[in-house]
C-alpha cells in the first residue's frame, strides 16, 4: 500500500460524507460494528434506513435525526432553516411516520453570525413546520470560535408515528418505482449558487416536507406500497442502489421517463453532471406493487408537490443490486457517483 | 465532400425511434461488408464519453469495433509536462489549471500532491480567469499551465492577445489533433478502416484540413458532432465508405462546421502558436502535434521565463503500479480498459494509477463512471 493511500484511509475524506458507498462504508465500519449489537425491538441501526422504528404499544414510533451544513445557506428556493425541518419530516415520513409527533432542534453557530441570519432561519423553519404540521418541543444553543465551523451547523431529530413502518428493503421482482417529480433541482441550484455560476433565473431548489404527499400514496396503496426512499445526497442513482442492494433485486430504470426540468437539464449537460446523481430535497422514490401503480401514482399527481410524478422504473430478479439505465438508445449501469460533483471544465 | 447522409437531421438528436432505425442501419452496412471485424476509431472523449453516457456501445453490431483514439487532452499530456508544472508550483509560483489536471501523475508527483504540500495550485474554468488570477495577485508570478486540443488552444491564444498582465505567463502542454491521425494511421498494428472526427475541433479547423490525410491514407474521415444521434448518423456514413471503399472526407455536423472552419479563431490560434514535434504520453513522439508560444510571446512562454527544475522532483523513485499501467495502449486502441489489470482495482477515480483514470475525458474514468462495457441484450 502506498504511503499516500494509506493516509487517505486514516483520515476522513469530503467524499466520505456525499451520501454514496464511501459513507456507508464508513458507518459500517465504525458505528455499526458497536451500536448494531444491541438487541432493538423494531428496526435499528443495523438496518441503515432513513430512521429507527421501535414498537410502541400496538403502533410503531419512527425517530430519526440529521445534521445539516449547507453553502451558501440561503439559496434559490430555500435556505438552511426549511431544509433542517424538510430533511427530518421527510425521513420519518420514508419510514411511513408521516404523522410527526415533535421535532428538536439544535445549533452550533460560529462566532461572528449574523443575528439577523439567524432569526431569518429561524422564521423559516417556523414557517415549513406549519407546513408540515410540526413543532420544535426542545434544542439546544452552542458557539464555537470563529473558524472553527462554517457559519452554523443545525441538527433536528424527528419523532412520528405509524401503524405500518414502510422500509427501503422491501422490493421483489415486478415492483413498479415511482418518483414524485423532477429530479436534480436542489442539487443543481445549490451548486451553481455556490460556485458562482451565472445560471440563476430558472433554477430553484425543490426543498419541501413531503409528509402530505407520502400519506396519499400511502392511503392510495396501503400495503401495496413496499419501500420508500428520499434521493438526497448522491440523488436518484445512489437511492436505487441502496434499495436494489438491500432489497436484493436488480432495478431498471428508464432514463427517458425520469421527469427533469429543462434548465436542470441544460444546466447538468453545461456542468457535466448527471441529474440522476444530485440531491433532491423535496421528492420521494416509492416501490409500488403493480396492481396498485395506476392508484398511487393518480393520488400524488392530485397533489400539489406530486404533480409531476411519474413511473421511473421496474424491478428485476437478475443482477440484484445492480442499477440498469434504459438510456431510449441502449443500456448500462447506472454507477453511483463518488464524493463531491465538481462541474466540469471543457 | 458528398452531401451530408440523409440520417442527419437539424432537430431532436436524442429521438429513440430514430436512433433505432440508425442502430438498424449501421447493422445492416456492417453486415454487407462481409468480414469482421470492421474498426474504426474515434479521437475526441466527448465522443467516447456521449457513447459511454447513452449506452449507445450496447447495441453496436457485433462486427464493428469503435476504438477510442487518443482523444483525451489530459491523458496525452506527457510525464514531463505535467513534470513541469509540478516543479514550476514547488518552485513557488502561482499555477492555475484546468481541474483535470490536478491529480494527473507525473513521474513521482502530481499537482495535487504539490498542493498538499503547500504549493500554490489553483483551479480554473477558462484561460480567462487565469488571468483575472493574475490580475488579483498580483505582482506575484502566476503561470497558467494550458492544456488541451486547438478548441481550447484558441482561448488561451485569445487571452494572450488580449494583453495580459506582466505577472501572467503560460505553460502551453496544448496538442494538435491532424498530426496524430497520422501517427495512428500508420502504426504498423492499427486496425482503423475509418476515423470518426471531432465536430468541435472541426468547428476551428474546418473539415478541409482532412482532405490531404484523406488522400495520403486512403482512409475515410466523417466528421461528427456529439449528440447520440450525431454518432449514429456518422458511424453510418463511416461504415458505408469502407464498404464503398470510398477514401473521402463527409461532414455529417454541418450544422457547426464549414469546410474552412472558424478563420478568424484559426488566425488567432496561429499568431500565438506553433506546431512542434514531442511526445504524446503513451502514444509516440508527434511530428508538429505540440503547441508552442512563437518567438514573439517569448516573454509570456514560462519555459523561458523560469528556469524549470525538473530534475528536483526526482528524489524517489515512481510507484511499479504506474508501470503496469496501459493507458498508452488503450490510447492506441489497441487495448481497452478491461484488459487493464489495474482497471477499478488499485487504479479508481480518486486514486489514479494512469491518466486515462483522471480526466472526465479519459476512456477509463468513462468506463468507470458508466459501469464499463455493459451488455444487457439478454434482459431487453
Amino acid at each position: 500500500m502506498s504511503a499516500r493511500r494509506q493516509i487517505l484511509e486514516e483520515r476522513i475524506a469530503m467524499k466520505q460524507g456525499a451520501g454514496g458507498r464511501a459513507m456507508r462504508a464508513l458507518i459500517e465500519d465504525v458505528f455499526l460494528r458497536g451500536f448494531a449489537e444491541e438487541p432493538v425491538d423494531g428496526i435499528g441501526l443495523a438496518a441503515m434506513d432513513d430512521g429507527a422504528a421501535l414498537r410502541f404499544g400496538d403502533r410503531w414510533l419512527v425517530v430519526t435525526t440529521d445534521s445539516h451544513v449547507i453553502h451558501p445557506i440561503f439559496f434559490p428556493g430555500g435556505d438552511i432553516g426549511r431544509l433542517a425541518v424538510s430533511g427530518t419530516v421527510n425521513d420519518l415520513a420514508m419510514m411511513g411516520a408521516t404523522e410527526v409527533v415533535a421535532l428538536t432542534c439544535a445549533v452550533i453557530l460560529e462566532e461572528g453570525f449574523s443575528r439577523s441570519d439567524l432569526e431569518r432561519v429561524q422564521a423559516s423553519m417556523q414557517a415549513t413546520c406549519r407546513e408540515a404540521g410540526a413543532i420544535v418541543v426542545t434544542g439546544d444553543t452552542k458557539v464555537m470560535g470563529k473558524g472553527e465551523l462554517d457559519g452554523i451547523v443545525l441538527n433536528t431529530t424527528g419523532v412520528g408515528l405509524t401503524d405500518r413502518p414502510v422500509r427501503d428493503c422491501g422490493l421483489s421482482a415486478g415492483d413498479v418505482l415511482i418518483v414524485t417529480g423532477a429530479m436534480g433541482d436542489h442539487g443543481l441550484a445549490v451548486m451553481a449558487a455556490r460556485h458562482g455560476l451565472s445560471l440563476d433565473g430558472d433554477l430553484a431548489s425543490d426543498v419541501a416536507p413531503l409528509n402530505g404527499l407520502v400519506r396519499c400514496a400511502l392511503e392510495a396503496g396501503g400495503e401495496d406500497v413496499v419501500a420508500m426512499k428520499d434521493p438526497t445526497r448522491g440523488g436518484l442513482a445512489s437511492s436505487l442502489h441502496e434499495m436494489a442492494g438491500k432489497s436484493g433485486v436488480g432495478i431498471i430504470l428508464e432514463e427517458t421517463k425520469v421527469p427533469v426540468h429543462a434548465p436542470v437539464r441544460a444546466a447538468g449537460e453545461l456542468l457535466g453532471i448527471d441529474p440522476l446523481n444530485v440531491a433532491n430535497e423535496g421528492k420521494a422514490v416509492i416501490g409500488v406493487r403493480p396492481g396498485s401503480v395506476d392508484r398511487v401514482l393518480a393520488a400524488l399527481q392530485s397533489h400539489p408537490l406530486g404533480r409531476e410524478a411519474a413511473a421511473v422504473g421496474y424491478c428485476i430478479s437478475e443482477r440484484p443490486g445492480s442499477v440498469i439505465l434504459d438510456t431510449g438508445f441502449g443500456k448500462r449501469l447506472l454507477v453511483e457517483s463518488e464524493g463531491e460533483l465538481l462541474p466540469r471544465i471543457c | 465532400m458528398i452531401a451530408p447522409g440523409a440520417g442527419v437531421r437539424q432537430l431532436k438528436f436524442r429521438d429513440p425511434e430514430t436512433g433505432r432505425k440508425l442502430v438498424e442501419s449501421l447493422k445492416r452496412v456492417t453486415a454487407e461488408i462481409g468480414r469482421f471485424p470492421v474498426s474504426v476509431m474515434h479521437v475526441c472523449g466527448s465522443h467516447e464519453q456521449a457513447i459511454a453516457r447513452f449506452g449507445l456501445r450496447a447495441n453496436f453490431p457485433k462486427g464493428l469495433d469503435v476504438i477510442m483514439g487518443p482523444g483525451c487532452p489530459v491523458c496525452i499530456t506527457d510525464i514531463p509536462e505535467v513534470d513541469e508544472g509540478v516543479a514550476l508550483a514547488k518552485q513557488g509560483v502561482h499555477i492555475a489549471t484546468y481541474g483535470d489536471m490536478v491529480k494527473v501523475p507525473g513521474t513521482v508527483r502530481s499537482l495535487a500532491d504539490a498542493q498538499a504540500e503547500g504549493a500554490k495550485v489553483h483551479v480554473v474554468y477558462s484561460a480567462a480567469q487565469a488571468v483575472e488570477l493574475a490580475r488579483r495577485l498580483a505582482p506575484e508570478e502566476v503561470v497558467f499551465f494550458a492544456t488541451g486540443f486547438e478548441t481550447t488552444a484558441v482561448a488561451t491564444a485569445a487571452v494572450v492577445l488580449a494583453g495580459p498582465p506582466p505577472n501572467f505567463s503560460v505553460l502551453s502542454a496544448h496538442k494538435y489533433i491532424p498530426p496524430v491521425m497520422e501517427i495512428v494511421a500508420e502504426m504498423p498494428e492499427t486496425r482503423v478502416e475509418g476515423f470518426l472526427a471531432a465536430g468541435h475541433a472541426a468547428t476551428i479547423t474546418g473539415w478541409g484540413i482532412f482532405e490531404a490525410f484523406v488522400e495520403r491514407h486512403g482512409i475515410p474521415v466523417v466528421v461528427a458532432g456529439f449528440e447520440p444521434l450525431d454518432i449514429l448518423a456518422g458511424l453510418v456514413r463511416l461504415v458505408e465508405l469502407v464498404r464503398d471503399r470510398k477514401a473521402e472526407v463527409v461532414n455529417t455536423y454541418p450544422r457547426c462546421v464549414t469546410r474552412e472552419g472558424n478563420l478568424a479563431a484559426q488566425k488567432k490560434l496561429w499568431r500565438v502558436f506553433r506546431p512542434v514535434g514531442g511526445r504524446w504520453r503513451g502514444i509516440a513522439h508527434v511530428p508538429n502535434g505540440n503547441l508552442r508560444l512563437t518567438d514573439a510571446w517569448s516573454r509570456l512562454d514560462a519555459r523561458r521565463r523560469f528556469q524549470i527544475d525538473v530534475a528536483s522532483l526526482w528524489d524517489y523513485a515512481p510507484s511499479t503500479l504506474a508501470q503496469s499501467c496501459i493507458c498508452g495502449d488503450i490510447m492506441a486502441g489497441i487495448a481497452s480498459p478491461s484488459d487493464c489489470r489495474l482497471f477499478g482495482k488499485e487504479c479508481v477515480p480518486d486514486t489514479p494509477v494512469g491518466a486515462c483514470m483522471v480526466s472526465s475525458e479519459g476512456t477509463c474514468k468513462i468506463w468507470h463512471l458508466y459501469g464499463g462495457q455493459p451488455s444487457f441484450e439478454a434482459l431487453a
